[in-house]
């Protein structure tokens, strides 16, 4: 344990934990200072997951011992491909959004840099653990900082919305803690890799129990991802939200859906004897309403917010099917997929808030709060003028709204159709084709039409209708991530073959776990 | 008999909380989610198996003998999950208290049904 890279499976815990705390022991009003914090702080972490990346990739299971007990009694940390894939997303999602904050959001209410860094922190601990109870409590961290950011810049329609997003996780809280316990009760373990080293064993009087405190753990899961029923509280919450808090609840969704594919594959794989597949078809069903619903939404939403929010749910919708399947080439597909569409769907929650600027009354709301904490704003208002306005706004605005529909709806050249092409071909490989491939298939083109048809509609009406005043002003700072993020969905797409040969290779390792529970079982 | 009376315990909390989850002012539901936890802690130990005048720390120097103790994981679980429910519900009071000054109602829709 003398060599850094050692302990480079707990730097993506550690780093945003120490700079969060950090930051509260300074003043809210000694804002350029968090500022560069939570700047510097970001771009080492997206440094660290980066190095992470590349190290799973050499060696694929990376154990760490968190207090240094043998692996079934303390708690470990696992890095592999899949969680190395997660944190670098969450890393680089959460530097566009903390950018984006630096023009005016992070003014809107107190202690915005730390709760970001707080959400980061629980988000990669929830992609690096390797034990039951300790995701729960990383779910718990990344929660309470989301409840605070789903708040941040109050108003009428946050609270409401902050309130039932509240309640609704708290009950799904306490479903995972039923889950947990109920799997903790039969098997006598709460690693994730003994569980699943556990599993085929169990007696088949426990097997019934085992599997209802799977599906209620699910259920838990399944709030996060927003399957369709239990999907309702997060259009009106993400739409609700501020634009940077907005665009990193992208990831927050991902994280149900990471715990599913995870404990669904390590439980329930192909290797688990009786239980072998359990919920696959649930998933399946539920992924595809959920698809549909979420594609009604698309084509039914007035408001942009609420069009991205929608969209968000399809690529759920889309990815919990194409999970249920448990074929590891829909798993690697959908895993480029997962990558693709939450770069695209942040990248327009940020942009949503530009375009809308100069049309709707949305920087009322901001004007009145920033009124709230007046004493930040004398601050602030000396530096107003930093940025400068970019000429051809309204082009570059379009340009860049072109990009995400087509990331969203998946159109070429961008990774969004790459990933829905290579998700149908692998759907489309085994013989005979499964009446649910046929469903699937017609549902994701639609679902790409509707997309199309809705952002198309949306774009005609903000960028060829008439001008209504000056264009928005819109400062480097805010469009530079949004930039980046569309960089990087191109280079997800120059990259295409290298990035898919990754993720199969994680998609691999999912369906054929005896690699992760040697590794972690075996580590001393 | 303990069995039965956590058993009993267990299902009027859940039952009594699920209700008043479901109820449309948010006080009941801040009680309810209470009460939920409650249940759900009882049933965390109740996973660890019951058992009666057992230690879960082994005394130093003697000789460990399992079937002596209890399981002392389940008591540690209990003890986060506590902790949290009882942050996260004082959360929630701070959030139900803002919603009731912005919207003038402590209906959990922020506006009154019409009947």
């Amino acid at each position: 344990m003398s060599d850094w890279r050692d302990h480079l499976v707990i730097l993506p815990v550690l780093l945003p934990l120490v700079t969060g705390a950090l930051m509260l022991l300074f003043d809210e009003r000694r804002r350029v200072l968090k500022a560069l914090m939570g700047v510097a702080a970001t771009l080492l972490l997206v440094a660290v997951a980066i190095a992470l990346f590349r190290l799973v990739d050499v060696d694929s299971t990376q154990v760490y011992r968190v207090g240094d007990w043998p692996a079934p009694f303390g708690i470990v940390l696992v890095g592999d491909r899949l969680s190395a894939v997660m944190v670098l997303l969450a890393a680089v999602v959460g530097l566009a959004s903390l950018l984006f904050s630096l023009a005016r959001w992070d003014r809107a209410g107190p202690r915005f840099h730390s709760l970001l860094q707080f959400l980061l922190m629980g988000v990669n601990g929830a992609f690096l653990t390797g034990d039951l109870f300790n995701l729960f409590v990383f779910f718990e961290v990344f929660l309470a900082a989301s409840y605070g950011l789903a708040l941040h810049g109050s108003g009428t329609a946050r609270v409401r919305a902050g309130l039932h997003y509240i309640a609704v996780n708290l009950t799904a809280s306490l479903l995972f803690l039923i889950g947990a316990s109920l799997l903790y009760g039969i098997t006598g373990t709460l690693n994730m890799a003994d569980l699943a080293a556990r599993v085929p064993g169990v007696a088949p009087e426990d097997r019934a129990l085992l599997e209802a405190g799977a599906a209620i753990l699910g259920i838990a899961f399944l709030v996060k991802a927003g399957m369709w029923p239990l999907c309702f509280w997060l259009p009106t919450t993400y739409g609700a939200a501020s634009a940077p808090v907005a665009a990193s609840f992208a990831i927050l969704t991902k994280i149900g859906v990471y715990a599913v594919l995870r404990m669904g594959l390590l439980l329930f794989g192909d290797e688990a004897g009786a239980s072998a597949g359990f919920g696959r078809e649930w998933l399946v069903i539920g992924g595809l309403v959920t698809l549909g619903f979420g594609m009604i939404g698309v084509l039914a939403s007035q408001e942009l917010s609420r069009l991205a929010a929608f969209s968000l749910l399809v690529s759920s919708g889309t990815l919990l099917a194409a999970i249920g399947v448990g074929d590891a080439a829909v798993t690697g597909a959908a895993l480029y997929y997962l990558v693709a569409s939450t770069l695209g769907v942040s990248a327009f929650f940020l942009l949503i808030e530009l375009v809308e600027r100069g049309r709707k009354p949305g920087a009322d709301m901001l004007a009145v709060t920033a009124e709230a904490f007046g004493e930040i704003d004398d601050e602030a208002a000396s530096e107003e003028e930093v940025g400068i306005a970019i000429p051809a706004t309204m082009a570059l605005l379009g340009l860049s709204f072109v990009c995400c529909a087509m990331l969203v709806a998946g159109l070429p050249p961008l990774p969004g159709f790459i990933a829905k092409f290579a998700l149908l071909s692998a759907l489309l490989e085994p013989n005979p084709i499964k009446p649910t491939a046929w469903v699937m298939l017609v549902l994701l083109m639609l679902s790409g039409l509707a997309a199309i048809v809705a952002m198309g509609r949306a774009g005609v009406r903000i960028f060829w209708g008439s001008q209504e005043g000056r264009p928005p002003r819109v400062r480097v700072i805010e469009m530079t991530p949004i930039v980046l993020l569309l960089a990087m969905s191109a280079m997800l797409t120059l990259q295409a073959g290298p990035a898919m040969r990754y993720l199969q290779d994680a998609a691999d390792a999912l369906h054929h776990p005896r690699g992760y529970i040697d590794g972690v079982l075996g580590s001393r | 008999m303990n069995e039965l009376i956590v058993a009993l315990a267990i299902g009027v909390l859940t039952g009594c909380g699920t209700w008043l989850l479901l109820r449309p002012r948010t006080f009941q539901v801040v009680i309810g989610l209470s009460l939920l936890s409650y249940a759900v802690n009882l049933f965390i130990l109740a996973m660890g198996r019951l058992r009666a005048g057992a230690a879960p720390i082994v005394e130093a120097g003697a000789a460990a003998n399992p079937a002596a103790y209890t399981d002392p994981l389940p008591q540690a679980l209990v003890l986060t999950a506590i902790v949290i429910s009882f942050a996260m519900t004082a959360l929630l009071l701070v959030v139900l208290l803002a919603a009731r000054g912005l919207t003038g109602t402590d209906h959990v829709d922020g506006r009154e049904t019409d009947e």
